[in-house]
């Protein structure tokens, strides 16, 4: 068992591991290949062709971006099935049309068209030019749609149904899955949120470049698209963090519990805006779980439900399985000790299921699959015998949180701030702390998007289905050996391309700033 | 639409992305050729025709694994999670590959250009090698076996479990290493096909590569012919009533009688992969070549994949235990996933006809070192 866990670490460590080296890539690609478009419209409507300098100029850092983009993807995609492949079969049935479907309708929009930004521009039209730039753009969003579709499905399971003949979960109900609220709000969180990260990131290049008073023109033209850019894109991010938040208190309240390091919930339950967690808290202790707390009344309880008095349930709760009605009444929700209970139900019937399927016994067969049919919604639980296993890192998820959110916050005024220097005091621009401003907030962005994905990935641990299947169930038969050395691997080599890929960046950035960009055709 | 014909209709749709893979190889073919007797001017011109082309076979490699996934499940988490090394040496391959076209020649890249050519090289042997192998054990079978019950046993609940060697032991059949060195030398042969038609250079640069046309693609119908007999002769396991099987002798060389027009069809594609060589070889204005060698490739490799899965036949024979086998009907999707997603096959071909029309639009003029010195972006 022992040795199991292990694997199943190293396993999740992997994934983690080449997932976040994937989504520092991918938010750039997302949000500067629409940047790109826009500039590049600019061109093309007004016949300018500083613009297409420009456009080229960004162009080019998105070309160098997306090599890595598409370098560590393709490994996610296969992780499924070499260090997940019990998963594979549990819920390939449902998970991997989602992924059929990205490959099919956006992969391909992607990989042709990119060709024709990158090579066309003496070989098609303008306007051909511009489609294709504006395909790509729509190839790399609709990419991330059906990605985020099948993460959504693995954290709200819809549209399927259990078939114990062959011992998996089968799509009965693709528009749930396609349109799975969880999803859509998901996807466009993501995507705004790769608009943002890509605002930021043209907004600390230009801010360099007017810092070293180089391609001054180019640098505000670029700066002031992507604080526009940057402003619809922190709204929108807003904006649907809210609708996940909301979703998140529906299907995954666990997780939500985590993310506030909160134990014994309240009706108008206050949200913690800044707090440090007390390291010694455990589960069914009666410590603080905090030290120290500023708190905002009542938040959590409009941010979870839209209702300032309304009941959100702690970790304590949702584990003894109690709940406050509308009436302010204290009633009992299904506990961990029953799911844990009826999930072991249900895995003995599937059991018992299989035995009467080989002796023959028609009837045998149906009662076993009425119990697992009644009890497959905690499915997942029959793997735990202690309800403090079903908790999900409480201090990770906490601190990511407030990470994501606060980084977040300075991002909206950074975007109102510049817009506002832009339009009423360009004097500004030359000043040299808004320039220091924007080169340090690359980082920041960067770390608000990678705490997002911790928030969401480390929130709803231990599962990889929620309610359905545990990591522990998911894995495949490899060896722990075999998974630290290619986690290593992954490691050492991710890092390498990483640092190749900045200083490739750094190095055209510095020599593109030394010629005028606009001339560069 | 019934279940059967759906998975049918799926395994001729892999089949067919598994052909357009192998025919996009020419890319990891010329990778592997970019040290061969070549200067630096040439080497460049080939590395940007390859260029322009590279993220096709990435793509359809993608798109040819999340096909898998979404109408085989069972087959992706057999094997990708059994043959775990085989597997991650081909994904590690196709990792490297992706970057070195964009920073092998960018300033500032760390670990200079002949680091990223040598990732190039090793993703044009290897990626195509063991492609081979992977594909050798849908025709000579691994060491695996299912039983999805152990999904029960909450310490050890691996429904599928290979070979302790994990995918190792696949490399060293020397069955699936003939198909993998195979399908290098078709790659090989195919690159060079492809830079005739795409590129205009010196004489002695078309005279070098009409000749590795030949050498290579007559090491290739050499590998070919010896695969196609070992094929002719292998036995497999043919898929009976209640979820047994049966040894079928010579069953690939069976199936084939039984589905006779596929002879018609394979026999074509090997013509014309001949005709493609031996003309290019000979004929020093054929820059069509590429064409006649694609279509040909495309037609094996579909006839290939439809006697594997075919026919009730076991396209994943299990060594160990012929009764975890993987047949088409075993290792499917239900029927109504096949179904939706095969209504999203109606756009495999607005995804064909765009893909065409893009590559005849940047291939309508060769690429010339004159294109590529006035090119803002090369590789």
């Amino acid at each position: 068992m022992n040795d199991l866990l292990a694997t199943v670490d190293w396993s999740r460590a992997q994934f983690a591991l080449t997932a976040m080296y994937h989504w520092l890539f991918v938010p750039l690609t997302i949000g500067l290949s629409v940047i790109v478009a826009i500039m590049e419209s600019i061109y093309v409507r007004t016949g300018d062709a500083k613009w297409k300098g420009i456009t080229k100029f960004w162009m080019t850092l998105f070309g160098i971006n997306f090599a890595c983009g598409v370098a560590t993807g393709i490994i996610l995609e296969f992780e499924f099935g070499t260090n997940w492949s019990n998963y594979s079969w549990f819920v390939g049935d449902i998970f991997g049309a989602p992924l059929a479907i990205e490959g099919i309708v956006a992969f391909f929009m992607e990989a042709t068209f990119v060709a024709v930004m990158f090579f066309g521009w003496e070989k098609v039209s303008r306007r051909f030019h511009l489609a294709a730039t504006w395909l790509t753009a729509a190839g790399v969003s609709l990419s991330a749609l059906w990605i985020l579709v099948a993460n959504a499905w693995m954290q709200n399971p819809v549209g399927m149904i259990f078939d114990p003949d062959q011992m998996r979960n089968v799509m009965d109900n693709f528009t749930q899955v396609a349109f799975n609220s969880v999803a859509m709000n998901k996807f466009f969180h993501a995507v705004f949120s790769g608009w943002v990260l890509a605002a930021v990131f043209v907004i600390g290049v230009s801010s360099w470049l007017l810092w070293r008073k180089r391609n001054v023109d180019t640098a505000r033209k670029s700066l002031k698209i992507a604080s526009w850019f940057g402003l619809i894109g922190i709204v929108m991010t807003i904006w649907t963090g809210d609708g996940s938040a909301v979703e998140v208190a529906r299907v995954q309240p666990m997780k939500l519990a985590a993310m506030e390091g909160l134990y014994d919930g309240a009706k108008g339950q206050s949200l913690v805006g800044i707090g440090i967690l007390n390291p010694d808290k455990k589960l069914g202790d009666k410590l603080d779980p905090m030290l120290f707390e500023i708190a905002i009344p009542k938040g959590l309880s409009i941010l979870a439900n839209h209702d300032a008095d309304s009941f959100v349930p702690g970790i304590n709760d949702l584990i003894e399985g109690r709940a406050i009605n509308e009436a302010g009444d204290t009633v009992s929700t299904v506990s961990y000790a029953e799911r844990i209970a009826a999930g072991k139900r249900a895995q003995e019937a599937l059991r018992a299921y299989g035995e009467a399927r080989k002796a023959g016994d028609t009837a045998a067969m149906q009662r076993a699959k009425d119990i697992v049919m009644a009890n497959f919604k905690y499915f997942g639980y029959g793997y735990f015998d202690r309800a403090d296993e079903a908790v999900p890192p409480v201090a990770l998820t906490f601190y990511s949180f407030r990470v994501m959110v606060m980084a977040g916050g300075y991002l909206m005024l950074l975007f109102i701030l510049l817009l506002f220097i832009c339009y009423r005091r360009t004097a500004v621009l030359e000043k040299a702390w808004l320039h220091w401003a924007g080169i340090i907030s690359i980082p920041v962005v960067w770390i608000c998007s990678q705490a997002g994905w911790v928030v969401a990935e480390v929130g709803r641990q231990p599962w990889v289905i929620q309610d359905l299947m545990p990591t522990r169930a998911a894995i495949s038969d490899v060896t722990t050996g075999s998974v630290q050395l290619t986690f290593w691997i992954f490691a050492i080599l991710f890092t390498m391309l990483l640092a190749a890929e900045i200083s490739i960046m750094l190095r055209y950035i510095s020599r593109a700033s030394k010629k005028d960009i606009q001339q560069t055709h | 639409m019934e279940l059967d014909l759906l998975q049918h209709y799926w395994w001729l749709i892999i089949a067919v992305l598994g052909a357009a893979l192998v025919f996009l190889l020419f890319v990891q073919g010329g990778q592997s050729m970019l040290y061969c007797k070549t200067d630096d001017i040439s080497r460049n011109l080939m590395v940007n025709s390859l260029g322009r082309k590279w993220e096709l076979t990435f793509t359809t490699l993608v798109v040819f694994g999340g096909a898998f996934f979404a109408s085989f499940p069972l087959f992706y988490s057999t094997s990708f999670g059994g043959a775990y090394w085989l597997w991650m040496l081909i994904l590690l391959s196709f990792v490297v590959q992706a970057v070195s076209y964009e920073f092998r020649r960018k300033q500032g890249n760390l670990y200079g250009t002949r680091t990223y050519d040598a990732f190039l090289m090793f993703n044009g042997f290897f990626g195509c090698v063991l492609l081979g192998v992977a594909v050798g054990m849908l025709f000579f079978g691994a060491e695996f076996t299912v039983t999805k019950s152990n999904i029960l046993d909450a310490g050890s609940p691996f429904i599928s479990k290979w070979a302790s060697t994990r995918g190792l032991e696949a490399i060293a059949d020397w069955r699936n290493l003939l198909l993998g060195l195979a399908v290098f030398f078709l790659a090989r042969t195919q690159a060079s096909l492809y830079f005739i038609n795409n590129i205009r250079h010196t004489e002695q640069f078309a005279a070098r590569l009409r000749r590795r046309t030949l050498v290579n693609g007559l090491i290739f119908a050499l590998l070919f012919v010896a695969f196609l007999i070992v094929l002719a002769l292998a036995d497999g396991l043919r898929a009976a009533d209640g979820g047994t099987f049966t040894e079928v002798p010579n069953i690939f060389l069976s199936n084939l009688c039984d589905m006779w027009p596929l002879a018609i069809l394979l026999a074509l594609g090997v013509v014309m992969v001949l005709y493609a060589i031996a003309r290019t070889a000979f004929c020093s204005t054929f820059t069509k070549g590429i064409w006649f060698s694609g279509i040909g490739t495309v037609l094996v490799v579909i006839v290939l994949l439809l006697l594997a899965g075919y026919c009730d036949t076991a396209y994943y024979r299990s060594l160990l235990d012929a009764g975890s086998s993987l047949t088409i009907a075993n290792s499917s999707s239900s029927l109504f996933t096949l179904t939706v997603m095969s209504y999203v096959s109606v756009l495999v071909p607005f995804v064909l006809a765009y893909i065409w029309y893009v590559w005849h639009k940047m291939n309508k003029k060769p690429l010339t070192s004159r294109e590529l010195d006035n090119d803002s972006h090369q590789y």
